[in-house]
């Protein structure tokens, strides 16, 4: 059973033995160190053209992956920490994703830039947090997260064939987790069903029982959102439908409002701080679905919501402090309850 | 319309092409600042007065494939690398059929292997990785970046100068230095020297305090020559004099100043190479073309939101 450090590895082996426009670029990449978390171990060996060590400089990893890509080339930057992407903002904002519809149309800046976001791991205030939520909703970009559902490395790989910029991030925690398989394991009692494109989402149930709330995430929060779902049915007999979503921007709302026009209850979980989230944004599009989307009214008079996000805090270092700052499985289930006990 | 550039590398432009294509630049940004006065253009521009012998020399010692990555003050550049007037001045107008529908505007713009962009320095890397494609792929292009003393300020371009000779790139980095960064002078805003700011990252490094196309060409031909010939980058640093504000209306200098810069205008040090009947030659063939430009681009549509993007 392979990992989802794995299955992003050879997803990397196979698009630079596939095409060779393919380049990486990151710090402390190269073999036998393979970079900080290994996801690039053993591609420069196997590519050592193409594979491209560089200085401490995130900016100009950033921008010298949009020349190339500009330029013909499809270059993918490892950002060593998802905290170090506030140094490639301007690269991202005022150029990659600027290009295509400023110069209208004329140019494709097909730039892939993975980075491990999240905590849990005691690394402190710089190296633990989940800023995706800087870059959404950043027109031109498409931010991309995986979890152990479907195949991570599929997902890079379509991130890779993506023609626009896309941010690839990869939280710590799920690079050692095995990919999870349908009717097995942790999924035996979970019905199944895909949504979108090529960055596909899901959406989980227990068959045959008619779930009274739906749980949005995405990335490793999906583990806590199983969890929970799991204690949920075990300890109080309450069903939930799990719908995690792959691509975070853009995102289409309509398999979200296909759940809640059953449950009517909507729990969102991220690992980002709570102030102006992802889930801020879920609601507020939920909110404004209800009125003219043909869907029955995901959105009646008795439906509740809530969110589950980090404290608008640094995360600490001291494990206690930073296990109260970011969510918990007992977080999501307490929330849970007083959602649908209300 | 005659080109008003020559790109062979070997021969020295004419002194008439040279002076042609400056006088296109000095008609065009008069103009562009006219149609702002008369409140015909909105929005805002940065003009080229006074440093049109940098893009005539330096567009004159390139070949035609070389890509340009350029920055706010781009008319001039673009004008001297063969760009339609026409097509520069309908994007100044955000109309249809400007250079990118008019999406972009003056800071903004892509036509053919000319791109700009209006954010200093954040280019530089840019244009690096420009540079690291076409080396990939053997083209034997070089690349060009355009910075402005006021780009020296910029932490990125650093990270590119490193970046570029670490891994031997052919790109040509240019700095105009027109002594002022929007009002400040290069006194208040650079420290030590320009030129070692490249040679420190180990490239080859020309410098020039001049406003004679002649000899920004043959300083541009032999940066440009070197990039090429040995795979690595180069510096460029050309000091020179800009006539008009920043953008429009943003000039702090004294009337004095101004005045006394003006023993460096290009267009007149170059002129005494030219005979009477060129100048008028030339001057009646651009202004024919400027004001074909600016009336078909005024007469031309804007562009209409497409539902998709």
């Amino acid at each position: 059973m392979s990992t989802v450090l794995e299955s992003l590895n050879a997803a990397l082996h196979h698009a630079m033995q596939t095409d060779e426009r393919v380049y990486l670029l990151g710090e402390d990449i190269l073999d036998p160190y393979g970079g900080a978390f290994k996801v690039t171990r053993g591609l420069s060996t196997a590519f050592p053209a193409r594979v491209l060590t560089t200085p401490i400089s995130e900016a100009a990893i950033t921008g010298v992956a949009t020349g190339m890509a500009l330029r013909g080339l499809l270059p993918v930057v490892e950002i060593m920490f998802g905290d170090f992407i506030t140094l490639i903002a301007d690269q991202v904002v005022n150029h990659a994703t600027k290009f295509r519809w400023m110069y209208n149309d004329q140019v494709r800046v097909p730039i892939v830039i993975r980075t491990p976001m999240g905590g849990r791991r005691g690394y402190g205030p710089t190296h633990s947090q989940s800023l995706e939520k800087m870059f959404l909703g950043v027109p031109g970009l498409k931010v991309i997260a995986p979890s152990t559902l479907g195949d991570p490395g599929a997902l890079l790989m379509a991130a890779i064939a993506d023609e626009d910029p896309v941010l690839f991030v990869e939280h710590k925690l799920l690079y050692p987790r095995p990919l999870l398989e349908a009717g097995k394991g942790e999924l035996v009692d979970f019905e199944i069903q895909n949504f979108g494109g090529p960055f596909s989402g899901y959406k989980l149930q227990v068959t045959g029982y008619a779930p009274k709330l739906t749980i949005a995430t995405y990335g490793y929060n999906f583990e806590l959102a199983r969890a929970a779902a799991r204690e949920l049915i075990m300890e109080h007999e309450v069903f939930a439908e799990l719908v995690v979503f792959s691509q975070l921007s853009p995102f289409a709302i309509n398999p979200l409002l296909e759940s809640l026009a059953s449950t009517n209850h909507l729990l969102t979980v991220e690992e980002g701080g709570l102030t102006l989230g992802w889930g801020s944004e879920i609601l507020a599009r939920v909110t404004e679905c209800s009125t003219d989307l043909p869907l029955g009214g995901a959105w009646r008079s008795d439906c509740y919501a809530r969110r589950i996000a980090a404290l608008d805090l640094p995360i600490a270092n001291s494990k206690p402090l930073e296990d109260a700052i970011l969510p918990s499985v007992e977080d999501i289930v307490q929330a849970a309850l007083e959602l649908v006990e209300s | 319309m005659k080109k008003p550039v020559g790109y062979n590398l070997l021969v020295m432009p004419e002194n008439y092409s040279l002076y042609y294509t400056m006088l296109l630049i000095r008609r065009f940004e008069e103009r562009v600042l006219a149609e702002f006065s008369s409140g015909r253009l909105t929005g805002t521009t940065h003009t080229y007065i006074g440093q049109e012998a940098d893009a005539a020399g330096i567009f004159s010692a390139i070949d035609p494939g070389d890509v340009v990555f350029s920055n706010h003050r781009c008319h001039g550049h673009f004008l001297a690398y063969g760009g339609d007037p026409y097509r520069l001045a309908a994007e100044l107008m955000g109309k249809a059929t400007g250079l990118v529908n008019g999406r972009g505007g003056s800071q903004h713009i892509h036509w053919r292997t000319f791109y700009s962009n209006g954010i200093q320095g954040g280019i530089t890397p840019i244009a690096a990785g420009m540079a690291l494609a076409e080396k990939s792929k053997q083209t034997g292009q070089i690349t060009l970046a355009f910075l402005g003393d006021g780009t020296l300020g910029e932490g990125v371009l650093y990270e590119s100068l490193n970046l570029a000779s670490l891994w031997s790139l052919p790109i040509l980095f240019i700095v105009e230095d027109n002594r002022y960064a929007q009002t400040t002078p290069v006194e208040k805003a650079v420290a030590g020297s320009i030129a070692k700011r490249f040679s420190a990252f180990g490239m080859a490094t020309l410098e020039r305090d001049s406003s004679d196309v002649l000899d920004i060409h043959a300083a541009a031909s032999e940066a440009v020559m070197r990039v090429r010939r040995d795979g690595r980058p180069a510096g460029l640093i050309l000091h020179t004099y800009r006539f008009s504000a920043h953008s429009k209306g943003d000039d702090t200098r004294s009337p004095e100043e101004l005045e006394r810069i003006r023993i460096f205008d290009p267009l007149a040090i170059h002129a005494r190479r030219l005979s009477v009947t060129e100048i008028d030659r030339a001057e009646g063939e651009i202004f024919a073309i400027i004001q074909d430009a600016f009336l078909r681009a005024e007469a031309d549509p804007y562009p209409k939101m497409k539902d998709d993007r």
